[in-house]
This record gives C-alpha cells, structure tokens and sequence, in this order.
C-alpha cells in the first residue's frame, strides 16, 4: 500500500506487524498483518475502537512494548532502519530524535518532580545537540513556540502546577524538542475539553507542517480524525480494515466497518434514532480458532469467503485499500480485487 | 408543564485553605487564627448565583469545559454536597434546608438519582450486578426478599441488562453493561428527576449509541426529567431539547438545544461549537480562544468572567457584569448579544 503521494518516500513503512501479548489466560493475538505507510509530511490517523490496537502499533513501533508483549512478525522502517530489528542502542538514538511520541494523558507521562523547562532541556542536550549551558534558555524558547505564555516563569514550574491544556503543550514541546522526522500522537487531546482540543490540534498539525513532520494520530474520534488527517487507517480487533485517503472514506467508505462506525458517530445524524448500533463487541483474541476475517462474526455483509480465504493483502499502489471480500464499493463500480476462487486455497 | 426543580440564585463557594492563600509564615497564621485575626479567607466560586428551571418530562443538557463548576451543581442539586446560597426547589420542597448528611434518609432522597460518569468506578466493586441495583430499593423502599428480587429483575430487562449477569461483579463486565447497571441501579427507585453525569463519557462510539437510545426509551416510559451533563455538543444536541452553557460558574447561556448550537449568541459559546469536530470540514479556520481560564477565586464581581478569552470583549467588560437577558427563547449574558442575532430577530 502506499501513501496519497506516491511521489514522496515513506518516512515510515510498517509491513506485516504481528504481536502477541502473552497472558496468563493465553496468547492475545493483538495485532495482525498491520501494514501502513506515513508519507513526509503527511499526517496519518489509525482509527478503531478500544482494544482494536491502535497504540500498540505505537508501542511496537516505538519499542516500548509492554514485556508482556513480543513483536512476532514485521518490518517498521524509518529512514533505512528497521525498528523492529534494531539494537536498543540503535533504538535510543533514535527515539526522541527522529521519532518522538506525545502520550495520552500528559500528566503521567511528564516527571512530576521536575521542572518542566529541565524536562525539555534533558532532551536538547541529549538528541538536539545543544551544549548544556544553552539548553535552558532553548527550552524557553520551545516553551514560546508551543504558545506559552510567560515562558520563562513556566520552565520553572512543576508539571501540577500546570492545567491539563499546557501540560500537553509541554508534551509537544519535549517530542518536537529534536525535531524529529515522525511524530506519533496517542490520542493527545483525550480528558481536554473541546476548545483546548481544538487549540492543541491546531498548534500540532501547524509544527508539523513547519517543520514538515510525518504525523501519526491515533484517536477514536472518527470526526477529529477526517479533520485533521490527510489519510486514515482504520483498524478493528488488530487487523488494518481500511486506509483511505479521509474524503474518499467519508464520502464512499468500503469495508462495511468503517461504514457503521461512521453512522454511529452522533456528528452524522439528525436525530438519535438515526444513529445505527454498531452489532456485537470485539473478538476475543486469545481464540486459537479466530477467522481470518476478524469481523466476519459481526458483520451483515459476510460471505462464504470471509472464513475460509485470507484476507486480501495490500498491493504496492493501492491508494484505497480494504481488507473486504464483499466490500461496499461494488455498488459504486470501483475495481476489487475478486475473491480467490476456493479451490485456490 | 409545572415545574419540576427550580434552582434560584443557587450559589457554591469554596474556602481555600489559608496555606495557598497567602504566603504569610506558618508561626503568623497560627497565632493570627488564636488571636481572632482578619478572617478574611479567599474563596472559590465554583457555582456563582445561578438560576433555572427544569420542566416535568424535560431533558436539560449542561455544557462547559472542565473547571466551570458543572460537577458542583450537580452534587448540590443532587444534595451530595450543601449549598452555601441560594434555593432549590423540587416540586413544594425547598432542599437546601435539609443537610446533605440528612438527606440520604429523607424520603424525597428517591426522587432525584444520578448516573455517575464512570460505572466501573461508581459501582462498589464487592457488589454483584444485583447488589449494586438493589442496595438503594432496601435503603429507601425498604422492600426485601421476592418483592426485591422481581423489581431488580424488571428494572435489569427495562435497562437491557441480560438477567444472567446480575450474579456477575462490576470487573467481569463490559464497560457498556456497567454503564447500564449504573442506569439500573439509578431509575430503580423510580425518580422523577434523573441527573446523567456524562454517563458516554468512557464509552467507545459503537456502544455510546445504544446507551444514548436507551436512556431516550426510559424517558419516554417513565416520564422523567433528564439533567444531562457532557461535554461532547453532539450527543447533547441529539438528545436535549434546551441547554446550558457555563463557564466559570455563571451560566452565560440557557435556550433549546437547537437554537443555541445553530446560532449561538454568547461568544463562549460560539467557540465552543466551533472547537467541535465535524464530518468534512477543515478544521483550522474557524473561531479559537487563546489562554486561560481566569481564576475562580474571588473574581472581580464586577467583570465578565470570559473577559481575556473573549474575541468580542471590550473594556467595558471589565467595569460590568453581564447578566442573564431574554432573547426569545433564549437567555444570554454578554453585552453583545444584539450583535450576534440573526437580522429579524434583533427587531423583536
């Protein structure tokens, strides 16, 4: 699959990620094939339900996975380095310099007995090249761009001194303090209020495009997403189920889940009996028996195929992938792939 | 419609602890509280002379981002916490003469019951699924045995909880049926008044739904007011029919649902529509609001509270308050409300 802009190289590729968390009730199979380009500059958004593995392909790709977890199978390649492969000190280096991550709930994730000016500065000294004396100052600064106000009486401030809205301001300040080339953003405005959100959203997607950063965005919101990402990924119980370029998701969604997650986001109804009820809930993934089809149990549209054939894989080129054997874009007169015949398999 | 609560001039009002308030030495504040010094003790205003209504059989949604004291009037109307001002009325009872310790007691405790925001949380985690709905029928009906038993299991199949997982315990639950054992556990004593405190709020889309339609089907068979607290405008536009918007404990706009998320009046409100995401739309043009909130302690009566935030506020802002005006159906508190009418409107 490649990316709206075939043109452009991928800042990251992730092929074929499989994980497997290790539990005491089981293998949980969480993630599945999952393969997705980010352009440069492009802003990607995963898209799913809780436990449909949206952070856990941060996580592998970050290599910070849970111990429980383990990477089975898969490439993740950025900038020429397989992250997946790499050596922890590999790994170092690269994290915070040319991938960084904004955490979900800010508070947590700031040391909450330092500083937060310090907390910027640790990363200036570490990936930025900055020479220790002028890293505080640098700091400031960073804190001015991320639009805080008084900068300088702020780096002095702890982390609970700080509303949620700038603590995730101080968040975005420490993963573009290096000024990476892939930014992963876990769900940053989740617990903000609506006009912090839009705030926050706006300052990322504004660095982003200025420092002409790769963006992944993970969220639920399904209209935050078709907002603010020129692609998305939508994913259901570990498998990529579509990535679209957003417009043409919203305006012509393939894969019958994508289609009814859209009609249950209350944005797109008139009134709350137009809303549509998503059937059923996630599979459990420490089934040995899974389908290859993970939403062939919940969906209205399955065909024989869905549980006997694989699913189809994303071919290089594809600008609108679906991983359907029944898909919703017949109707349209779009080209699929057909289903293998069964004596194929 | 009669009325059915009707709060006026309700105020709530904190003390902050003299630690934060002032950076006198801990020696001085000692001997300046035995010796009867100034007590002058600042406060924050975290529901500030506030007043409305709620009809029988209406759903009243209240807005506003976190920090604008919605989560404190919902605890004093619901009589968790007391009022420092003001009254509260349900029906004939005037509530606020009660203390709240007294309260959980009363026989109109059963007439106003809340869904709290998390139901993994809310509900006792020692309980079963059954414990949890029946604990408030033993303490206010004072029914027991097979009188219980039957109205636990009627009120499980009205919430559309399967009876089988009434034996189960909060953790072995999903989170859309916990949301719905703490809607059971609320309307099982059947209140008139049902305080929702964004009971969607830790649900995914796919299951916000089906609660969001179930809450609407209660309403309609049991004939209860809803209080609807949220901060997500769509699901509040989709299921009230009037709203009010807060912000720093003042509520600067109150109308139909409708109305005031298609043409808002208050500049608040019209950035908080406007932060919200929607289908197809390019989110970086519209209408932002640069920094803070002001602080809630001891604010400038004499000043809008939006003031600083606020893209239309001029000085005079600063030398009056604005109070609640008519609007049609609408109330609105800014000076330049008129502005922001639609042209045939500002004529009447």
């Amino acid at each position: 699959m490649i990316t709206a802009n075939n043109n452009k190289a991928p800042a990251l590729a992730v092929e074929g990620l499989c994980v497997e968390f290790r539990t005491r009730s089981g293998i949980v199979r969480a993630l599945d094939n999952v393969s997705f380009n980010v352009a440069k500059g492009e802003t990607v958004a995963l898209v799913g339900e809780s436990g449909s593995g949206k952070s856990v392909t941060a996580y592998a790709v970050m290599g910070i996975l849970d111990p429980a977890g383990r990477v089975t199978a898969g490439r993740a390649v950025l900038g020429g380095l397989d992250l997946l492969a790499a050596k922890p000190s590999q790994l170092a280096e690269v994290r915070g310099r040319d991938i960084a991550m904004i955490f979900q709930n800010p508070r947590t994730a700031l040391n909450p007995i330092r500083p937060v000016g310090k907390q910027i500065a640790d990363v200036l000294i570490r990936h930025g090249n900055v020479p220790r004396r002028e890293a505080p100052v640098q700091a400031v600064e960073m804190l001015r761009a991320v639009g805080i106000t008084d900068p300088a009486r702020r780096a002095k401030a702890y982390p609970f001194e700080m509303s949620g809205g700038m603590c995730q301001r101080v968040m975005i300040a420490i993963a573009l303090a290096a000024k990476p080339s892939l930014l992963i953003a876990d769900e940053p405005t989740t617990g903000l209020d609506v006009t912090t959100q839009a705030v926050i959203m706006d300052l990322i997607n504004d660095l982003a495009g200025k420092m002409g950063m790769a963006t992944i965005f993970i969220t639920h919101d399904l209209a935050l997403a078709g907002q603010r990402a020129a692609r998305i990924v939508v994913m259901h119980a570990g498998h990529v189920v579509e990535n679209a370029p957003t417009k043409e998701l919203f305006e012509q969604p393939r894969h019958p889940y994508t289609a009814e997650l859209i009609a249950a986001t209350p944005d797109s109804a008139a009134s709350l009996d137009e809303l549509a009820a998503i059937p059923g809930s996630l599979p459990d993934l420490r089934r040995g028996d899974l389908p290859p089809c993970r939403y062939s149990e919940r969906c209205p549209r399955k065909i024989d195929a869905c549980a006997q054939q694989p699913l189809p894989r994303p071919e290089p080129g594809v600008r609108h992938f679906t991983a359907c054997w029944n898909s919703l874009s017949q109707a349209a007169g779009a080209p699929v792939a057909a289903p293998p015949t069964e004596s194929a398999a | 419609m009669t009325a059915l609560l009707d709060v006026a001039e309700f105020s709530k009002l904190f003390p902050v602890t003299a630690a934060s308030s002032s950076f006198s030495s801990p020696w001085t504040r000692l001997k300046q509280r035995f010796q009867g010094g100034p007590e002058k003790l600042s406060k924050v205003h975290a529901v500030d002379n506030v007043s409305f209504v709620i009809e029988k059989g209406e759903t009243v949604g209240l807005v506003g981002e976190s920090g604008c004291g919605k989560s404190t009037l919902v605890r004093a109307l619901t009589r968790l916490i007391d009022a420092s001002d003001g009254s509260v009325r349900l029906g004939d009872r005037e509530l606020t003469l009660t203390p709240a310790r007294e309260f959980a007691r009363d026989p109109d405790r059963a007439r106003i019951q809340m869904v709290f925001q998390d139901a993994g949380e809310s509900v006792n985690p020692r309980f079963t699924a059954f414990d949890a709905i029946a604990d408030p029928l033993c303490r206010l009906r004072k029914i027991g045995g097979k009188t219980l038993r039957q109205r636990v299991e009627t009120v499980a199949s009205q919430c559309g909880l399967p009876l089988q997982l009434l034996t189960r315990f909060p953790h072995q639950l999903s989170g859309g049926q916990r949301a719905r054992v703490g809607i059971a556990r609320a309307i099982a004593v059947e209140p008139d008044l049902l305080v929702l405190d964004e009971p969607t709020a830790a649900l995914d889309v796919s299951v916000q739904v089906v609660i969001l339609q179930l809450l609407q089907r209660l309403k309609r068979e049991l004939g209860m007011s809803y209080l609807f607290v949220s901060h997500d405008l769509s699901v509040v536009k989709l299921l009230c029919d009037r709203v009010l918007v807060m912000y720093l404990g003042k509520i600067v706009e109150a109308g139909p649902a409708v109305e005031v998320f298609e043409h808002p009046l208050h500049p608040y409100t019209q950035a908080l529509v406007a932060a919200v995401p929607r289908f197809g739309e390019d989110g970086a043009t519209r209408l932002r609001l640069t920094g803070e909130p002001r602080s809630p302690i001891d604010p400038d009566p004499n000043a809008c509270r939006f003031h600083g935030r606020c893209p239309r506020g001029t000085h005079d802002c600063t030398t009056a308050m604005p109070e609640l005006r008519q609007f049609g159906a609408r109330e609105v508190a800014c000076h330049f409300a008129e502005e922001f009418l639609p042209p045939a409107q500002a004529k009447a």
